[in-house]
């Protein structure tokens, strides 16, 4: 049964980092690649009426944690206390610029909050690598499964980390970049004109960059953490998930100029395999210890008792039915190009 | 005592305080914005319409400010309530994971669609995403009262080893005896404040000379919901909550009451200051026996006072649950009289020229906030020094691991990020009734 809530939880974070991936990517390029008032209002209303459902997939997906695994909830989210409060900073900053930079028609308060929104949005996906960055390679829990880390000591992964060091550094960057190319997609995908062929121009630059620092986060986190390479030679079935990060990445690029809907629909399948072979070669564990291996935290012991579990498997399916009704409903009623003169905020 | 509890426990309360200002407007205006859309298609008046997109405006704004200080609501269960979130997660998480997967995608999704829809959709598909944002948002007041609730009066749970508890009955959770009363009171007292916003704001164009027939639309409707609305919160629901506090949480209600001695036909009192060194109420001004009767309906009836309950079990702030307590009861009581005197000139057909009235109106616009806000910090402190009542005590269910500096750090950041937002909301909420529902 926590295997299964595992995966569940894997699959409702997957659907976080895809679904809100192109809202933060929007964010990081529509500095650059909407450069009039009119452009920029495009961008925003491509992502204004879905952000806010995209979000929830946070929200649902830290609730589902705090059902199934509240030992783990309440150790790393205690644990992690400085750069978590950080994050929920900057989810404020973001959803207050995009609901209320059209509010005031004015050269000054538009771009302040245009500014406010690139800059959260590129720390947020920064933040969010080396959040993955840091459960990947672990932390330092004690006997009783506690730990708390500072935003940094050393910059080296040694016994004693931070939040920051080479490698979560690494994998945020590499989470920057393949959430802005996500971004540029989507771009491309909901505008014209201009705008359309400066996203998509930007995509075969960052798409380079992606599939540098994908290798380099492979060959550093096999090393950081020996539990992927361990599980990927006990079950092998397991390359299906880098599989389906390689295969994405490489259809980004066969799509771009044919199908932008294939190519944005590859990039996903991209984020998808990254972080499923990230959760697949970390179980058992979804905490691992860099003090003791015996003190890290595994499906097993953080998971709440069997009773919860079996009983919340029956309402999560019948709510998943209903929020894949939601999104299919209100994505078509939103389907296609921006139209002009449809404004967001208004 | 820890330097750190006494600090998350500031941020805990600022936050939710905080946060607690949008929902209530979000779920009373949901409600009065379906009302207003119903009569929209029902008539076909282009009136009505307006009024609707004039306060989808309002509710826009409200509803943003409400997502965005509820997602560090949902995460501050794990960062400054870590051993409290280990313990209860097994119980709880399944009404704050069922809120999200229910409720927020409801809500975001349909909300989306009533702001920016209006062009793609009929005018009844239009009617039923206001029904659907209706629907959730109360159904996420329902998931979130139903946690507190059980913070309140744990039920339907197994202890596990290591202190963890467990769930033990899922009907058990969410049939706890303790929501029912504290969801319908808690849901009027929201509807209560979006009356009031509604008539406020009507009674400022009613008096300023502009927009007459939108203001006599929203006096109208704010006053009528409005009365009913408060009505029903202190009878039945004000009622049936303070019978719950006496017979589970005695030391809560001799609190809220400011009862120092246990006694047969006790008296209410009315105005008076807790002396907590001499154990007496200063200056009181009491009505003989009315407690016995309002708690037990018998005018002799014995009701337990401090006296009788161990110091450590009191809530470790007893001014603060009585003031608290007799500010909601207090003006509740006053909400009733305007309420009353309005409705009866709106039904004389004398309210819209009638300015006192109209005056009153207008400046209650603050009261139902200051209401709610003493109505929670009542349940709060006196659930005291219970974090889930008589099983976990709060010093025992915050985040060990967070040193006070961390702490601290995060606290100053937070009322600096949201004294902020405070100024933003009240300068666009201006905005927008100066626009008026006229302009689009
Ligand atoms: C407009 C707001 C408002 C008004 C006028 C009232 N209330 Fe209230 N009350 C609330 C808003 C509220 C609230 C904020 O919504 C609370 C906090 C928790 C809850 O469920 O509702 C609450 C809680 C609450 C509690 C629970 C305290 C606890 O759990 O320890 C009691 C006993 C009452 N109320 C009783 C009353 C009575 C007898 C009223 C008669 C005038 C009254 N309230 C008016
Ligand atoms: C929205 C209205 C609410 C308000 C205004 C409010 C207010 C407060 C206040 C003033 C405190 C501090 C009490 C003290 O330390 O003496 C507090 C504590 C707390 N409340 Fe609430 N509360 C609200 C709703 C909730 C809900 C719905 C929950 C649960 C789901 C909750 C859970 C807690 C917790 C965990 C604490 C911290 C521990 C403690 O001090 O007991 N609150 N709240
Ligand atoms: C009486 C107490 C509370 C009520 C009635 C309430 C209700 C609501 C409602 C109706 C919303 C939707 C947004 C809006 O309408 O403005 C909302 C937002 C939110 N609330 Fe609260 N809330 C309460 C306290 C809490 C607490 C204690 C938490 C922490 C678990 C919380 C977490 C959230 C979150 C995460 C959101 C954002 C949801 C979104 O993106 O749609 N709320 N709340």
């Amino acid at each position: 049964m926590a295997t299964v809530w595992f995966c569940l939880v894997s699959v409702m974070l997957a659907a976080y980092v895809v679904l809100d991936g192109f809202d933060l990517g929007a964010g990081i390029v529509h500095l650059c690649v909407a450069r009039t008032p009119e452009e920029r209002r495009t961008v925003i209303a491509s992502i204004g009426p879905v952000w806010d459902g995209n979000e929830v997939w946070l929200l649902a997906a830290g609730g589902v944690l705090y059902l199934a695994f509240p030992v783990l909830y309440a150790s790393s989210f205690s644990g992690f206390y400085l750069p978590l409060t950080i994050v929920l900073w900057l989810l404020v900053l973001r959803g207050t610029s995009i609901e209320f930079r059209s509010k005031i028609d004015s050269p000054v308060w538009i771009p302040f909050w245009d500014v406010v929104f690139g800059l959260s949005s590129l720390l947020l996906a920064l933040f969010f690598g080396a959040a993955l960055g840091n459960v990947v390679r672990g932390v330092p829990l004690d006997a009783s499964h506690r730990f708390f880390e500072p935003l940094w000591t050393d910059f080296r992964v040694g016994a004693v980390t931070g939040i920051l060091d080479w490698y979560t550094i690494l994998v945020g960057l590499a989470a920057v970049v393949a959430l802005t190319m996500h971004g540029a997609l989507w771009v491309a995908l909901k505008t014209e004109g201009a705008v359309e062929q400066r996203a998509e121009r930007l995509v075969r630059p960052l798409w380079a960059l992606v599939v540098l620092l994908t290798v380099a986060i492979t060959a550093a986190t096999l090393q950081v953490q020996p539990q992927v390479g361990m599980n990927l030679r006990e079950r092998p079935w397991g390359f299906f998930f880098p599989l389906l990060a390689i295969f994405g990445l490489v259809f980004v690029l066969v799509f771009l100029r044919r199908n932008r809907l294939r190519a944005f629909l590859a990039s996903c399948a991209y984020l998808v395999g990254m972080l499923t072979s990230a959760a697949f070669g970390l179980y058992p564990y979804v905490l691992p210890a860099r003090t003791n291996p015996e003190f890290a935290l595994t499906v097993q012991n953080a998971k709440a008792p069997a009773y919860g579990l079996h009983i919340a498997i029956v309402w999560w399916i019948i709510g998943m039915i209903f929020v894949v009704g939601y999104f299919v409903y209100s994505y078509r009623q939103f389907a296609g190009k921006v139209r002009s003169g449809e404004g967001y905020g208004h | 005592m820890n330097p750190a509890l006494p600090i998350d426990r500031l941020q805990f309360a600022f936050t939710i305080t905080f946060h607690y200002i949008f929902p209530q407007m979000t779920m009373g205006l949901a409600l009065l914005i379906l009302i207003l859309k119903t009569q929209a298609l029902r008539t076909g008046e282009e009136r009505y319409n307006r009024a609707v997109r004039f306060w989808l405006r309002i509710f826009g704004i409200s509803f943003a400010l409400g997502v965005v200080t509820g997602i560090p609501m949902e995460f501050q269960f794990g960062t400054n309530w870590a051993e409290f979130s280990r313990s209860a997660g097994g119980v709880i998480g399944q009404t704050l994971a069922m809120e999200g997967v229910f409720a927020f995608f409801l809500e975001s999704s349909f909300l989306g669609l009533l702001l920016f829809g209006e062009k793609r959709l009929s005018p009844r598909t239009h009617w039923a995403a206001a029904l659907a944002l209706f629907f959730g948002s109360w159904l996420s007041g329902y998931f979130i009262i139903a946690t507190n609730a059980w913070m309140q009066h744990p039920v339907a749970y197994t202890s596990g080893p290591n202190g963890l508890f467990g769930l033990a009955s899922f009907f058990g959770l969410l049939g706890n005896s303790w929501v029912w009363w504290e969801y319908a009171h808690n849901m009027l007292g929201a509807v209560v404040t979006a009356s009031f916003l509604m008539a406020s704001i009507g009674a400022f164009y009613l008096l300023s000379h502009r927009d007459e027939p939108y203001g006599q639309l929203f006096v109208r409707t704010g006053v009528t919901v409005g009365l009913i609305a408060t009505l029903l919160l202190i009878f039945p629901t004000g009622d049936g909550q303070s019978k719950m506090v006496a017979s589970h949480q005695p030391a809560t209600f001799a609190a809220m009451e400011g009862l120092f001695e246990s006694q047969a036909g006790a008296p209410i009192a009315i105005l008076g200051q807790p002396d907590m060194e001499k154990r007496r109420l200063d200056n009181p001004l009491t009505i003989p026996r009315v407690l016995s009767f309002l708690t037990y309906r018998r005018w002799a009836a014995e009701v337990k006072g401090l006296d009788n309950i161990p110091e450590s079990e009191w809530p470790d702030a007893v001014p603060l649950v009585y003031y608290s307590y007799h500010i909601m009861v207090g003006l509740g009581t006053i909400f009733l009289a305007v309420l009353l005197i309005a409705g009866f000139l709106l039904w004389r057909g004398r309210l819209f020229s009638t300015r006192g009235v109209l005056w009153a109106l207008l400046l209650a616009l603050p009261f139902p906030f200051i209401a709610n806000t003493a109505g929670w910090v009542t349940a709060e402190a006196g659930r005291q020094p219970w974090l889930i009542y008589s099983l976990m005590r709060t010093n025992a269910g915050y985040s060990m691991q967070v040193s006070s500096g961390n702490a601290l750090f995060t606290f100053v950041g937070f009322l600096g990020l949201y004294s902020l937002l405070s100024l933003l909301f009240l300068f666009l909420m201006w905005r927008e009734i100066e626009r008026g529902p006229e302009v689009l």
